[in-house]
């Protein structure tokens, strides 16, 4: 034995690089539906205009064209006054996810500095931040949202985007400020602070980075709330109409009562567009939350192994049970598709082999 | 006692299969001390917690049996067929746990008295003067005064935190006390404090203790045998003193060279170069042979059946390395390896 050559230890024998899967499939299914949705949205938005078939204004005196269905000329048919329904949703999905995303951005920005100096600076600077944010939490919004609007000189784009920030930022502000308390006690923050570093490069590059998910779930959140906010507003007629957004086209269909003349080319998109854009974020938002915080994905999901379900709080999983068949044949049809099936198969082939195995193994004890 | 056959546990990840403990066979004895060692990620943790049902559903038994039996059980209970209520009632009756972190055990908002009487009303039928009276007597056991029954985990020391682990952990007087790496985080004045308690409890209470942890020196002070893992397989079982003075297995023996013993000459201390091998997909034969320096092409073919030590006169230390013996010089290669510290190029 001893004379035996030695191996040469070759590096590839060691743990390798493990093969992951790529980044995008490890996220979850929420987030990824909510992703597409949303990024559809926003390539229509961004280059949508460029392609827009008619002037989304143009009114076309022809009379033919007044409420015409659905065709191959105007793919969502025309309005009362004969204006093109798909130029106007292309051009307003621009206008309200610009909209929504500014709102989300200048709120979100508000909610991180009232929220972080608040809790940080602490003292005097904490108790009237956190009163400000909290007489603005009491404040009944749409109310306040309609008569700051209807009052304001101009109903322009600018003004509705500084009315909603304004009156959007308190909810992320609070969430910011007891995450921020959590963070600071931790003992980085006061290694930092023994080394010298400045407030400001703390705030920066200690605790915010801490904050990233909460911050774009906020981020998410406020924008899903803008676009709620300025639809309703401009449903009441509370923006300009001369523009286009999904509000002003709802707007429109329903002042010249597009429902009761059964013209539902006109406010099906526009409301249908509003919908899949929250529920995108919706689902973004929920998947943010899973990727920031596992648990939450363990805690619902019931994982399926050969089509038995295992909840988080059941006894490990035996093979031998789990093994025998499943009980109904459209499940089992099902399940044959699924990823997790190729494993049952795998694992399924492997307990026989390992089965015979032993018994071989056994019989020659 | 507690019987594990040909005990497989694989966690079903989406890159593969990772066959986190594989083919293990180990037995423990009533009133013994059974010692499990091995690096982190060696599958220690995997294989008790498993073999108690308490790991979540990625994981999955894939194979054997783990038969328990005791003074409450006569009949051999199979622990893979039973179901979450009897298990329910098998766990801590008969074999409970001291779990690796004290404070995060410990519920931080009630206080030991109500998390003692807990346990002791979850197993027993008792009025609850007398589960205080037990509660109170649990502490004493430990060495804790009964003046602390009202104290929160917080106002306790990481030490005392142990202790009251253990007393948990004896509440309803089980069988076998499954304790991982319950020292871990303590200093080794309290460690020596704690582990002398635990032996003192074990000869009082007659219970078997399955110790689970990466310190081999340990292990060699408290256990009647130690069964060495690497990667999710057992390498080595046999006492302390036979895997003290000859340990027969390379693995094994590379443990015991990465600490210092207190006499005898001063030397140079090796560790064993390299990492785990993934666990996803081992290669045929020896796990341990890229890190081995005893390795040879034969150790690509060997089957990791644990055999009798050939130089040993007891059958019961067993060997996976059908190879090496206990008196095998140390290749020249392998002395060379020990000077670098990671032979591998990480990517």
């Amino acid at each position: 034995m001893t004379a035996a050559p030695l191996v040469v230890v070759r590096p590839a024998q060691l743990m390798g690089a493990p093969q992951r899967a790529g980044r995008w499939r490890r996220l979850p299914t929420k987030a990824k539906v909510g992703a597409i949705l949303l990024g559809i949205f926003v390539l229509v938005a961004i280059i949508g205009p460029l392609f827009v078939p008619y002037d989304p204004s143009y009114a076309n005196p022809a009379p033919s064209l007044s409420l015409h269905p659905p065709d191959a000329a105007h793919l969502l048919g025309t309005t009362v006054s004969g204006q093109d329904v798909f130029s106007q949703l292309i051009v307003g999905i621009r206008l309200t996810l610009e909209l929504a995303v500014l709102v989300g951005v200048v709120a979100t920005a508000l909610s991180v500095i009232v929220g972080v100096s608040a809790a940080f600076l602490g003292g005097l600077w904490d108790d009237l931040l956190s009163l400000t944010s909290n007489v603005f939490l009491v404040i009944p919004q749409l109310p306040l949202l309609i008569l700051l609007l209807g009052y304001l000189p101009q109903k322009g784009q600018v003004a509705t985007i500084l009315v909603l920030s304004f009156l959007g930022w308190p909810w992320g502000a609070r969430v910011i400020r007891a995450q921020t308390l959590a963070i600071r006690r931790r003992d980085f923050v006061a290694a930092s602070r023994e080394t010298g570093e400045s407030t400001w490069r703390i705030i920066a590059f200690d605790i915010v980075p801490n904050e990233v998910s909460l911050i774009a779930a906020n981020f998410v959140n406020t924008v899903l709330y803008a676009i709620g906010a300025s639809v309703a507003l401009a449903f009441i007629g509370l923006a300009n109409l001369n523009s286009w957004s999904l509000g002003t086209i709802l707007y429109w269909a329903e002042s010249q009562e597009a429902l009761q003349l059964g013209a539902w080319w006109w406010f099906i998109p526009p409301g249908l567009a509003v919908a899949l854009i929250g529920t995108g974020l919706v689902l973004l938002n929920t998947g943010i939350d899973e990727i920031g915080n596992p648990r939450l994905r363990d805690a619902n999901n019931a994982i399926k192994i050969n089509g038995h379900r295992q909840r988080p709080a059941d006894p490990t999983p035996v093979w031998q049970v789990l093994a025998e068949p499943r009980p109904g044949r459209l499940g089992a049809f099902v399940h044959s598709f699924s990823r997790t099936s190729l494993l049952d198969r795998a694992q399924l082939d492997r307990a026989q082999l390992d089965g015979a195995g032993a018994s071989r193994s056994k019989g020659g004890e | 006692m507690l019987e594990l056959r040909d005990f497989s546990v694989v966690y079903r990840a989406p890159g593969g299969e990772v066959k986190a403990v594989n083919r293990v066979n180990l037995k423990l004895n009533a009133g013994e001390v059974v010692g499990l060692a091995g690096e982190s990620g060696s599958g220690k943790s995997t294989l008790v917690y498993a073999a108690c049902r308490l790991l979540r559903a990625p994981a999955v038994i894939s194979g054997g049996s783990v038969s328990y039996q005791g003074r409450r059980a006569p009949e051999p209970v199979e622990i893979t067929k039973l179901h979450a209520s009897d298990l329910q009632r098998l766990r801590w009756r008969e074999i409970a746990i001291v779990f690796q972190s004290a404070m995060n055990a410990l519920n931080p908002v009630l206080n030991v008295r109500d998390q003692l009487l807990d346990v002791i009303h979850a197993h027993l039928k008792m009025t609850r003067p007398d589960a205080l009276e037990k509660a109170s007597a649990l502490l004493d056991l430990v060495g804790i005064p009964r003046s602390r029954l009202r104290s929160y985990p917080h106002e306790l020391s990481g030490g005392m935190r142990q202790r009251v682990m253990i007393a948990m952990a004896l509440a309803v007087d089980p069988e076998i006390v499954i304790m991982d790496e319950p020292t871990t985080a303590l200093d080794v004045v309290v460690q020596r404090d704690i582990l002398a308690r635990i032996v003192e409890l074990k000869d009082e209470l007659g219970f078997s203790i399955l110790f689970i942890t990466h310190d081999l020196s340990l292990l060699l002070e408290l256990s009647d045998r130690i069964a060495v893992m690497y990667a999710g397989q057992l390498i080595e079982i046999g006492t302390a003193a036979q895997l003290h003075h000859e340990a027969a297995h390379p693995y094994t023996m590379g443990l015991l060279n990465s600490f210092p013993s207190l006499h005898g000459p001063r030397r140079d201390l090796a560790g064993i170069p390299g990492s785990p091998p993934d666990l996803r997909s081992l290669p045929p034969g020896c796990p341990f042979l890229p890190r081995c320096g005893y390795g040879t092409d034969a150790c690509t073919g060997i089957d990791m059946n644990l055999a009798p030590v050939r130089s040993s006169s007891d059958p019961a230390h067993v060997t996976a390395c059908p190879f090496v013996l206990p008196d095998t010089p140390v290749p020249e290669r392998a002395r060379a390896l020990v000077g670098q510290p990671d032979l591998e190029a990480r990517p």
